[in-house]
């Protein structure tokens, strides 16, 4: 159990702001951090880390003192034991893949070796980091921080970086860590697809507050759809074919194609908005 | 008859003051580049100052300092038995001050250029200060290491200004290259100090080739 009760003074692009938050993860979580940016998400990874000193605030990490500021304790970053992904990877330049894995322990040759397969970078361990491509860099950071066997996995919006495809590869990927070690995960995610699919938990950050917490699918959704509903929809394209017409629309920002009549077509215009019934 | 002494003697002063320079420069330039203190920018000011004062400035108060005659040579002299002025060891402290911008600046501006995240991932894989600047952020600046040393090192052989103030001219002692050139002209005797001279610039000439051919080689290495 973590328990993360943080205040820190920030200055943003938008000026000072005050980063105060309070939650609690149980071992075993995968919680998904949430928000515009700006709003203090990397701040608070960094501060559970140990790399930003909070002005206030108590951590602990079951029954175990990290921060406290009334009793002035704050261990270092060293003995924290937090397995981070950071967003430029952070991969030791002058290091091959097997050498950044060794670097982060040591002792576990049996354990690199099976994150090494795991990963799929056995043909890639003598490789230098400026060698690979970004979904490789990337694989290689999260095996360098599963490595470590860490209390508390944090990934820094670890797929911003890469291409949609890549993306669900490499989703499966950390699913596949989290499956096998366990590690109570934290990441942050602006992708709400990648976060339903990921997390079983959404924390929505806000100008340094916590405005919701909860399942994804409750955060996200927070209203269901009946019947009756009406959903607004607009109108992006138009095409006439011999018979009939196809309209893409766009509907919370999916696009979606449909069929309609030639004299219901000629009745509309690129930029109409249009009220769709659901029928369940 | 050619006299090797004062070109032995400058590649031995600039060898010491450069191993000198970089244990001292990399610990200075890890804190500058990292610190937020209040006193960074006197540190600052006082280690690049030696690049724009005339060397003949920073000699004087040397000369002034080691003399026996005032308070701190006296303290040299009485608690250490060290006489400073007119010998190797006082060329050997004057010349590391005297270079010490040329190693500080580029090792500073190569860590401070470095991504703040290799070293945090290192230090939350439990690694120390020193194992993460020594496996860490040192072997990802060599270029910026190996810039200071050359630097220091040509700096050092192209000093003249201090030694000629607090070094004078004993002959094994305190005689380098730069003062030997000087005193031969002095004394009309063009052909000696023209021996010195060019192999002065012969032996510039090739450390800095070598440094940039080496450089632009690192370079495309990257670019591949």
């Amino acid at each position: 159990m973590i328990n993360i009760t943080l205040q820190k003074r920030l200055n943003s692009a938008k000026g000072e702001m005050l980063l105060d938050i309070q939650f609690k993860v149980a071992n075993g979580e995968f919680i998904a951090l949430y928000g515009p940016s700006g709003a203090g998400k990397t701040s608070t990874l960094k501060m559970i880390a140990g790399l930003l000193k909070p002005d206030n605030g108590l951590l602990k990490v079951s029954e175990q003192t990290w921060f406290d500021q009334s009793a002035k304790v704050n261990l270092s970053a060293q003995k924290r034991n937090i397995g981070f992904v950071f967003q430029d990877y952070a991969l030791f330049p002058n290091m091959t893949v097997l050498e950044n894995l060794k670097f982060a322990s040591q002792n576990a040759p049996n354990l690199i070796s099976e994150l090494i397969t795991i990963m799929e970078l056995g043909s890639l361990k003598d490789v230098l980091p400026s060698q690979l491509s970004g979904g490789q860099q990337q694989r290689v950071a999260l095996a360098r921080a599963a490595v470590q066997q860490p209390n508390i996995l944090l990934l820094d919006e670890p797929l911003s970086a890469v291409d949609n495809l890549l993306r669900s590869k490499l989703q499966d990927y950390i699913l596949q860590i989290h499956e096998r070690f366990k590690f109570t995960t934290i990441m942050i995610s602006h992708d709400q697809k990648e976060i339903l699919k990921m997390a079983n938990r959404c924390i929505i950050l806000n100008n340094g507050k916590i405005t919701t917490d909860g399942p994804p699918t409750d955060v996200f959704f927070t209203d269901l759809i009946t019947t009756t509903d009406k959903l607004e929809a607009k109108i992006i394209h138009i095409a006439i074919n011999s018979e009939n017409a196809v309209l893409t629309i766009e509907l919370q920002n999916s696009l979606i194609r449909t069929q309609v009549s030639l004299a219901k077509a000629a009745t509309l215009n690129i930029g109409d908005r249009i009220s769709l019934q659901a029928s369940l | 008859m050619t006299n090797w002494a004062p070109l032995i003697l400058t590649l031995k002063l600039a060898l010491i003051t450069t191993f000198i320079l970089l244990i001292l420069s990399i610990p200075v330039a890890f804190w500058l580049s990292r610190t937020k203190s209040r006193i960074k920018p006197i540190i600052e000011t006082i280690v690049t100052m030696p690049l724009v004062l005339p060397p003949t400035v920073l000699g004087f108060y040397f000369l002034l300092a080691f003399s026996p005659n005032n308070s701190f040579g006296a303290w040299l002299d009485n608690t250490f038995g060290l006489q400073l002025l007119f010998s190797f060891t006082g060329l050997v402290i004057a010349s590391v001050i005297y270079s010490l911008p040329f190693m500080v600046q580029p090792i500073q501006s190569g860590l401070k250029n470095l991504s703040p995240s290799l070293a945090e991932a290192a230090y939350l894989m439990g690694k120390s200060k020193w194992e993460t600047l020594r496996h860490v952020q040192l072997p990802n600046i060599k270029a910026s290491v190996i810039t200071g040393i050359v630097l220091s090192f040509a700096h050092t052989v192209g000093e003249f200004g201090v030694v000629l103030m607090i070094g004078g001219n004993i002959p094994g002692q305190t005689k380098v290259a730069s003062i030997a050139i000087y005193d031969e002209v002095e004394a009309m005797n063009y052909s000696a100090a023209h021996f010195y001279s060019f192999v002065l610039f012969a032996i510039t000439f090739c450390i800095l080739l070598s440094v940039y051919s080496l450089n632009n080689r690192h370079f495309k290495g990257l670019w591949r």
